[in-house]
């Protein structure tokens, strides 16, 4: 596409409150604005693959407008001179940003300066194994199983996979033909405190009186998998109305009279339709011009979204209440036993162990409890054009509710809000392969080991810029079972993620930076103190080149960034 | 009369104390004069010692012969004392009750208690008028009010251009609501400009004019300039007002000003607001649903938005327009004064400093004459009609935490300054927050008889727990974001009862730890440098390389 020139640029999320002016070129990943302004020609890039929708509102007499709107929620308007070229450029972008084949997808193209050995060696970075054995599996309660080789008996789940150790592959197997998708009851966390074990699997296929005995003896199995406790409870992830409705498709949940020995429990966690609709609403709240108190409020209220939030967040409590309280292993599921049923276990295995608040453990849990376990990043997070009633935020909610957590334990995650904010970004830009597809099988079949990158290292090698300054690991919050409290009022906006414009402008002074830049100073302050006596008298000391005190990158001393301008919604009129 | 008479029942053994996130304590209940106090046996468990005159409200239950009260605090705090024997719990309610309602002032506590801590500086010196506006250029400190005859909510030294004679200040007094005449407030020194404030003009429903208040507003005018009124009130509220002989300065009498109105709520609007408020905090069984809608009915947090507004239009007038500004509302000693005083939080950086802060407490709000004996005289669980009470002060205060949110480095001191100015308003052992105007403090003789609560504050130790470890003297205007989004519940206030802040606490102590660590390496490595430069400058040798 030819570039178009006099184009004017409105990005209010990142505070600009005036157009530029430049000159907006279409590559095949970006669309790029570079501003006519000879001293800063600052260029602003916006990824195809981020784009969520364009849209063309009606021509005003200076041009025609077009609109993007981006999956991190940056709205984006454009302003072209000429209709025909705005006409064109919403055309190709529109094409552009909806990809219909994986072969188009960002990821494929993306070349980081990484050889073909760190390329396959960022694919080993996260081992899914070793972290079962760090929590001590296999073990006489708990073993793996070949039965999924080849995906063969549930194609949406990962080919290793742990389960109780009394559970025969007959069982398995005829548990998997009774579940939804066969996706039958496997280990997501194993508590070794208390023995006590978190699985996960998809609704029963038992209408309103189907029944399968080896679906019964897997339970059974798991409830025997915990010795210190003679019942399990099954939690199912859906409002009870919902379970209910099931039936009626052969579907639903288990009836207790069928199963001895369980405990059933519904959450109330709302369906993907009903949670898409929720964040447009709370999308809306985040963009409005000017709000009063009361709009906001009730925009909060209206969106449902905190009332999800919670929800998600007061099933991941209850489970790990009954894991690590009560020693009592808990069988997950929802419908399928990939979206509420994947938040409930991840946000269980955060509160219940330390390691997955880390940097590196939560790239664990994310690659085993979402990765692995079959939940559809493709689908849910539109990498490719296609059902729109498939896509919902649940991974967004899931980012959520850690950092509602994060609020009430400042102390207790090693990575900051920054981190959870890159990663829902790049679970949404396709540009590593880490989430594209939908399960474990599509992304072999797509050779993506062969062909794109892994997100982690990446992660790793910039942690420096995801690390919380507060995280110490002996701190009593860091260690041990968290115990939120879910009470209403503790709940707030993320204002990080769906407010860019107030995150940005003015820019706020923000301690956590602040922190950051004072330990990184105190490092570079220990270094000089262990060279300073190191050196022996008379020795070469003056050669040293120490930096002066007080030169903290990031801090400036006694000359504070310039203020921000007043709020804007003030209008003086004039004398 | 003697306290004595009111307590009938000195002392009770075997009474529980029951407090939200904190162990039950089993022991003897006592009552003084001016405190309740319980104390277990056991020598790890802590005492309570509570104010007569923190207790908002109690409330008694009876189960059998046990009965229960629960205590609802000026703070917010709610507790729980079980009572064995239902005579003595009746006669501890009615104690209490009527010693947390006690008529006279001068029975109040700050009168009896004596300080346990050695007074550096005397707190009832610390702010004296005449250190403060001395320097400003063509403003003088007007006597005239020295025996409260003018104005009886003014303290005796007032700041008033230079070339307006008291006079004339007399006849404008005359002009204005409670003789609350325009005096100065602040004075901008980058560009000279200065912010008024006063109270409503009587112009009546003939539309009443007063030369001598046009003469005087106008004299704060630089040749040539202009200058913004800002009414705190709605057109139609300050129409309305005329009918009771108020009213707003009309354009034609003083063309070289602009009026601009808001919508701040009255006092009466305010306590509605925080009682709504409270009620919702201390639900916990609420959904979601539930509380957002009963937050968004409170109105609180819509109220903190406006007076930030506000206070932001003024700031703005004077430091972007370079435009002197007069505020009002109708008296001019609530609203008026929420205004003023955060504007200068915004404008001025010694405001955001712990002693500077005193000092704007202190002139805008002591001396300027905000009734805090009023104002402060209940608090959120007042079951009675609201009459005199509201949260001005608290909203003020509440006002001022959003904007060291936003600026956590730029505020000398950190939230429990805020904290504790909120509780001493409402119950204090020091004198500082009694009675209503400057006029009170002084027929009552507090600076004789009372300790003032900057004594206590102005002390080492006191001032290192309150001082922010983020501070860096920031010398700009800040300019706060009063979009919705940006602004939260005051949990250290509302919440701080019904959540545990272990973990917060121990945040905050972290990050102390970091700085503090951070301090330690730098001193040690200056000195390390400079045992360096002497050795360089000893040792031939090095000097020779």
């Amino acid at each position: 596409v030819i570039p178009v020139e006099n184009v004017r640029l409105l990005d209010r999320s990142s505070g600009q409150r005036k157009a530029s002016v430049g000159t907006l070129y279409l590559s095949a990943t970006h669309t790029i604005f570079v501003e006519n302004n000879p001293e800063t020609r600052k260029e602003t890039w916006v990824l195809h693959s981020m784009v969520s929708s364009v849209d063309r509102p009606p021509s005003t007499p200076s041009g025609s407008q077009l609109v993007l709107r981006c999956k991190d929620f940056r709205v984006y308007q454009i302003l072209v001179p000429q209709e025909r070229d705005c006409v064109d450029v919403h055309a190709s972008l529109v094409r552009l940003s909806r990809p219909e084949k994986y072969s188009e997808l960002y990821c494929l193209s993306f070349n980081p300066s990484v050889n073909k050995e760190e390329r396959e060696a960022s694919w080993s970075f996260i081992d899914l194994m070793a972290d079962y054995k760090r929590m001590g599996v296999p073990n006489n309660l708990w073993v793996s199983t070949t039965v999924n080789n080849e995906y063969r008996v549930c194609d949406t789940y990962p080919s290793e996979l742990f389960v109780p150790k009394s559970a025969s592959t007959g069982v398995i197997v005829g548990s998997s033909r009774f579940r939804s998708r066969g996706r039958f009851p496997a280990l997501s966390y194993f508590h070794q405190d208390t023995l006590a074990a978190v699985c996960r699997c998809s609704q029963p296929l038992s209408g309103f009186s189907g029944r399968c005995q080896e679906d019964e003896l897997m339970l059974q199995a798991v409830m025997k998998s915990n010795p210190g406790s003679d019942y399990i409870y099954v939690v199912d992830t859906r409002p009870k109305l919902n379970a209910m409705a099931n039936r009626a498709a052969g579907k639903g949940y288990e009836n207790e009279d069928h199963y001895t020995n369980i405990k059933l429990q519904f959450i109330g966690i709302e369906n993907i339709h009903v949670m898409r609709s929720s964040q447009q609403k709370i999308i809306d709240v985040g963009e409005m011009r000017a709000p009063s108190m009361s709009d906001f409020l009730w925009g909060l209220e209206n969106s449902g979204w905190l009332k999800h939030i919670k929800a998600v967040l007061d099933a991941g409590v209850f489970i790990a209440r009954a894991v690590a309280d009560e020693g009592v292993s808990v069988l997950v599921h929802c419908s399928d036993g990939w979206d509420r049923t994947a938040q409930a276990c991840s946000v269980a295995s955060i509160l219940l162990d330390p390691f997955y608040r880390t940097l590196r453990g939560f790239m664990v849990l994310i690659e085993r409890d979402w990765v692995s376990f079959g939940h559809k990043f493709s689908h849910r997070y539109a990498h490719l054009d296609g059902d729109p009633k498939e896509v919902s935020p649940v991974i967004d909610q899931f980012l959520e509710c850690v950092w509602q957590l994060s609020e009430q334990f400042p102390c207790a995650f090693e990575f900051n809000e920054r981190f959870l904010i890159t990663l829902h970004t790049y679970i949404y830009s396709c540009q590593y392969g880490s989430f594209m597809g939908n399960c474990q099988k599509e992304r072999r079949d797509l050779r993506l080991r062969e062909r794109s990158h892994s997100v982690w290292p990446q992660l790793w090698k910039d942690r420096s810029d995801y690390t919380n300054p507060l995280y110490q690991a002996e701190q009593s919050q860091s260690q041990g079972v968290l115990k939120p409290n879910t009470s209403p009022f503790y709940f707030k906006m993320w204002k990080g993620l769906y407010n860019h414009v107030e995150k940005s402008v003015p820019p706020r002074q923000s301690p956590a930076d602040y922190l950051s830049a004072v330990r990184e100073e105190s490092q570079q302050l220990e270094e000089e103190l262990t060279n300073h006596q190191e050196v022996a008298p008379g020795g070469t000391a003056h050669q040293h080149q120490h930096h002066q005190p007080g030169s903290r990158q990031g801090i400036q001393h006694n000359t504070p960034p310039p203020p921000p301008p007043p709020p804007t919604n003030l209008e003086i009129p004039p004398v | 009369m003697e306290f004595a008479e009111l307590i009938k029942t000195p002392r009770v053994d075997g009474v529980v104390l029951h407090r939200p996130f904190l162990p039950t304590v089993e022991g003897t209940l006592c009552l003084t004069g001016h405190h309740l106090i319980l104390s277990s046996r056991q020598d790890n468990t802590e005492e309570l010692w509570l104010l007569h005159s923190n207790i908002d409200s109690i409330e008694k239950r009876f189960v059998g012969s046990l009965g229960s009260i629960i205590v609802k605090c000026k703070d917010l705090r709610v507790i729980q004392l079980d009572i064995p024997g239902m005579e003595e719990c009746l006669n501890i309610s009615s104690s209490i009750e009527a010693l947390s309602t006690l008529d006279s002032v001068s029975l109040m506590y700050p009168f009896f208690y004596r300080p346990m801590f050695e007074v550096i500086e005397d707190g009832w010196n610390s702010f004296l008028p005449q250190d403060f506006y001395w320097w400003f250029y063509e403003w003088r400190l007007s006597e005239v009010n020295t025996d409260f005859s003018v104005c009886l909510s003014y303290p005796p030294l007032v700041a008033v251009p230079k070339d307006v004679d008291d006079d004339t200040l007399r006849k404008v007094s005359t002009f204005r609501h409670g003789g609350r005449f325009p005096v100065l407030s602040y004075y901008h020194k980058k560009n000279g400009m200065v912010m008024m404030r006063a109270g409503q003009p009587l112009t009546g429903t003939n539309g009443r004019r007063c030369k001598e208040d046009e003469k005087l507003i106008n004299a704060t005018l630089r040749p040539g300039k202009r200058g913004y009124i800002i009414d705190t009130r709605t057109v139609n509220v300050a129409q309305q007002a005329k009918a009771r002989g108020g009213g707003f300065e009309l354009e034609a009498n003083y063309p070289q000003w602009r009026r601009i109105h808001k919508a701040l709520e009255r006092s009466n609007v305010l306590q509605d607001s925080l009682i709504k408020l409270v009620e919702a905090c201390n639900d916990q069984n609420h959904s979601m649903d539930r509380w957002l809608s009963k937050l968004e009915a409170s109105s609180w947090q819509s109220n903190v938005k406006e007076i930030l507004t506000t206070a932001c239009l003024a700031a703005q007038c004077i430091d972007r327009e370079g435009a002197s500004v007069l505020v009002h509302g109708t008296e001019g000693t609530d609203s008026t004064l929420q205004v003023t005083s955060l504007a200068q939080i915004i404008l001025d950086p010694t405001c955001r400093t712990i002693r500077g802060f005193q000092g704007l407490v202190e002139r805008e709000w002591l001396q300027a004459g905000h009734p805090f004996q009023q104002r402060c005289s209940q608090s959120a669980f007042s079951n009675t009609k609201p009459r005199v009470e509201a949260p001005v002060f608290l909203l003020f205060l509440d006002c001022v935490w959003q904007i060291l949110r936003q600026f956590p480095c730029s505020f000398e001191f950190c939230e429990s300054f805020l904290v504790l100015l909120f509780e001493h308003a409402y119950a204090s052992q020091f004198g500082t927050f009694l009675g209503n105007s400057a006029a009170d403090r002084s027929k009552l003789s507090l600076p004789e008889k009372t300790v003032s609560l900057w004594s206590w504050v102005n002390r080492p130790q006191e001032l290192e727990r309150l001082s922010n470890p983020l501070y860096e003297a920031n010398s700009l205007v800040i300019w706060p974001s009063v979009a919705p989004q940006s602004l939260l519940l005051w949990e250290g206030v509302f919440l701080r009862w019904n959540r545990s802040s272990k973990c917060l606490d121990e945040a905050y102590e972290e990050m102390v730890h970091i700085i503090e660590y951070n301090k330690e390496l730098q001193n040690k490595v200056n000195s390390l440098r400079r045992q360096l430069a002497e050795l360089e400058t000893e040792d031939p040798l090095l000097q020779e390389s």
